[in-house]
């Protein structure tokens, strides 16, 4: 699939970050759409179906990890690579048991982050795949 | 000074109170005064009740036992004296009462009946009758005194009044030391004949003999008026006066002491005889009799003295043994609240690096996408005059940036309160691969790496990622404080229970001051350079790890720093 096909939803309540960082996807042929918080980031995920969600854990409102625990059980498809502001590998532990597909650590580096989103979505055609099949059985 | 006295009417107070206000060492050496001091006292006082108890006991029994047997042998040969003379006395009567006067006046009867007393009783020397007029009518002895008037003569006139008379010892006309026995005796018409025998006091010395008294001592009869009746050795010869003064009248066997004319101690054991005026006297020199006393004597002081060196030596080291057992487990326990206070301190500054840390990591990722951007702009962007000036802050800024996000990171990773994951590992393996890592810059310094690493050194559990953590802290440390072409050893060892790993190398040292703070968080020597928590991350995880660090330095010669780590699995870790 081209890069320009990936549907892209970034969730961050940090607009000046979520904003800037669509705006280098979208440089790279990445079309990326934003939330500022969890709820807006439920329905644009019920609404699209976006391939990956990049979801920051700590946000106001409804938290990074309820959201991903929501969409795993409404869109299991979805991938989802969680963003931590700080550095306990703890949330990213338990990001990583509720389905969560990779977490990164901020400030991010770019180019690490594509090759993520990358092989989640890869990830994700597999498992599709695997899901078709095991539908028409 | 400690008074005595005090000690005994507040044991514990003494103990408790200034001590506790004093400030240590001092606090001690009072403490160490008190104790030993309390049980000196406290066993010194029954020990030396018991010895004067014990002595007082014993000399008392002492005096009984030797006093006793005295006692018992003056009554004894009273009683040997008392039946000789009433043995003749009885005689003498049985004669006076069994024969008449015509009877005993016949010279030839009267020598037979001496013959037959004498027989049968030893000592009589003569026997003789005298008449109302006090002449003596009939005599039989060796001596030649028939017609001979004691009608002037003491012994003469108690006769008459007491009817029975035994005299004391007198020369008399014989000029030799005699007893008379002599029995008045009346007939039916009413006159009154005397019949008197005469004893020899040689009987007297023979009873004394029988005592088989020892040689310093001495026995003797006297009469109340302290003139000698028999021959003493130290007390004067028979008939003259005794040289010291009568005891007190008992008819009892009584024993006294006192010091005799020869300057000697003495005991003195004596009885008044009831029918005679006499006393038997036996004296003993308590020396003789005390030596067993004295030799008892020494041994209870012996004993009594060793007892207290006994009890000064035990209390030493008692209370030595007590305050070392005190200042030990106050010493543990400040360092385990030293421990607690620098985990403590550990833990709140995690918490502040953590908070911090997320703080300016959101603000830190906006400059980073900002400057990214601006990047991605300028790469499509054609050439103008200050692009490449423009592009090269750019740079600028994400290396920054990326400096920030590894303090950050290294200010989280301090911070965080890992899960520890345990594992059966190869603490050696560990080293090797660690200082694998850092080779190339060995190489390039020319720095001498050497491990050595026990080939026999068991497997422990622990946890291999944090102990890589350790290694490549330790490394890294070594590495920076040695010069080009320096030496870094770093062994590892079985230690009894633990497992030891040290790194040791040859660089600059470090002083005392720098010592004391190389564990505490953000303390540093590399200006600029590091970030300050090395060590002390390496100190959180091995204490989470059960172990041990200790450090050791001189400047201008090395560091060494010694890790234990305990070979079994503990449930405290997890």
């Amino acid at each position: 699939m081209n890069a320009k096909d990936w549907k892209i939803l970034l969730v961050d309540d940090e607009r000046e970050f979520i904003t800037t960082l669509a705006e280098r996807l979208e440089l790279r042929g990445i079309p990326a759409r934003v939330a500022f918080d969890g709820e807006s980031a439920l329905e644009a995920i019920a609404a699209e179906e976006p391939h990956v969600v990049i979801l920051d854990v700590l946000m106001p409102g409804i938290k990074g990890l309820e959201v991903l625990e929501r969409v795993k059980r409404t869109n299991p498809l979805v991938q989802v690579l969680l963003l931590t502001g700080h550095g306990s590998t703890r949330d990213g532990i338990e990001g990583m048991r509720l389905g969560a597909y990779d977490y990164m650590m901020k400030p991010l580096n770019i180019d690490t982050l594509i090759e993520k989103m990358e092989s989640a979505i890869d990830y994700a055609k597999k498992a599709a795949t695997l899901a078709g099949k095991t539908d028409g059985q | 000074m400690i008074k005595l006295a005090d000690i005994i009417k507040h044991p514990l107070r003494g103990l408790q109170s200034d001590v506790d206000e004093a400030e240590s060492p001092v606090r001690y050496t009072l403490l160490r005064q008190k104790i030993f001091a309390l049980m000196a006292v406290a066993t010194l006082i029954p020990l030396l009740a018991m010895a004067v108890l014990n002595y007082y006991e014993h000399k008392t029994t002492m005096a009984r036992e030797i006093q006793n047997p005295l006692r018992v042998l003056v009554n004894k040969t009273k009683n040997s004296f008392e039946l000789f003379l009433t043995e003749r006395s009885s005689t003498v009567s049985l004669i006076a009462s069994a024969y008449t006067y015509p009877e005993l006046a016949d010279e030839k009867k009267l020598s037979r009946i001496f013959s037959v007393m004498k027989k049968e009783f030893k000592g009589f020397v003569d026997l003789g009758l005298i008449d109302e007029n006090g002449t003596q009518v009939n005599y039989v002895g060796p001596y030649a005194l028939k017609g001979k008037n004691y009608a002037e003569q003491r012994w003469f006139q108690e006769v008459r009044i007491k009817g029975k008379y035994v005299s004391d010892v007198f020369m008399g006309f014989r000029k030799f030391p005699h007893v008379i026995v002599a029995v008045q005796h009346m007939t039916e018409d009413g006159r009154t004949w005397i019949l008197r025998a005469t004893l020899d006091t040689h009987q007297f010395e023979r009873i004394i003999a029988s005592m088989s008294l020892e040689p310093d001592a001495d026995a003797f009869l006297v009469n109340s008026q302290g003139i000698m009746q028999t021959s003493s050795s130290n007390y004067g010869k028979v008939l003259e006066k005794m040289t010291f003064a009568l005891p007190p009248q008992t008819y009892e066997p009584a024993v006294l002491t006192m010091v005799d004319p020869l300057g000697r101690d003495v005991y003195v054991s004596y009885a008044y005889f009831p029918d005679a005026d006499f006393a038997l006297i036996a004296v003993k020199p308590q020396g003789s009799v005390l030596k067993t006393w004295y030799t008892v004597r020494g041994d209870l002081l012996f004993i009594f003295a060793l007892g207290v060196v006994a009890v000064f030596v035990a209390a030493y080291r008692v209370t030595d043994v007590l305050i070392g057992r005190m200042k030990e487990s106050e010493e543990r326990r400040e360092m385990a609240l030293r421990q607690v206070e620098h985990s403590q301190k550990l833990s709140s500054i995690g918490r502040l690096a953590a908070g911090v840390a997320h703080e300016i990591n959101n603000p830190l990722a906006i400059i980073n996408e900002k400057a990214g951007l601006m990047k991605d702009i300028m790469a499509r962007e054609e050439d103008f005059p200050a692009k490449a000036k423009i592009d090269a802050q750019v740079e600028s800024i994400l290396r920054s940036v990326e400096r920030c996000r590894g303090i950050t990171h290294r200010m989280l990773g301090f911070a965080r309160r890992m899960d520890v994951s345990i594992e059966d590992l190869d603490v050696g393996e560990i080293i090797k691969e660690t200082a694998g890592f850092l080779s190339n810059e060995a190489m390039h310094r020319k720095v001498d790496v050497r491990l050595e690493v026990d080939p026999e050194l068991p497997r422990i559990f622990s946890d291999r990622s944090q102990l890589q953590q350790v290694f490549l802290n330790l490394f890294n440390n070594a590495l920076a404080a040695v010069a080009d072409g320096g030496r870094i050893v770093a062994m590892a060892r079985d230690a009894g229970e633990n497992v030891e790993i040290i790194v040791r190398d040859n660089g600059c040292g470090m002083s005392d001051d720098t010592l004391k703070h190389i564990f505490e968080p953000f303390f540093t020597t590399k200006k600029g350079k590091g970030t300050g928590l090395g060590l002390s991350i390496t100190y959180g995880i091995i204490k989470r790890l059960g172990g041990d660090i200790a450090v050791e330095s001189e400047q201008g010669v090395g560091t060494t720093l010694t890790i234990t780590l305990p070979k079994g699995q503990r449930e405290a870790l997890a």
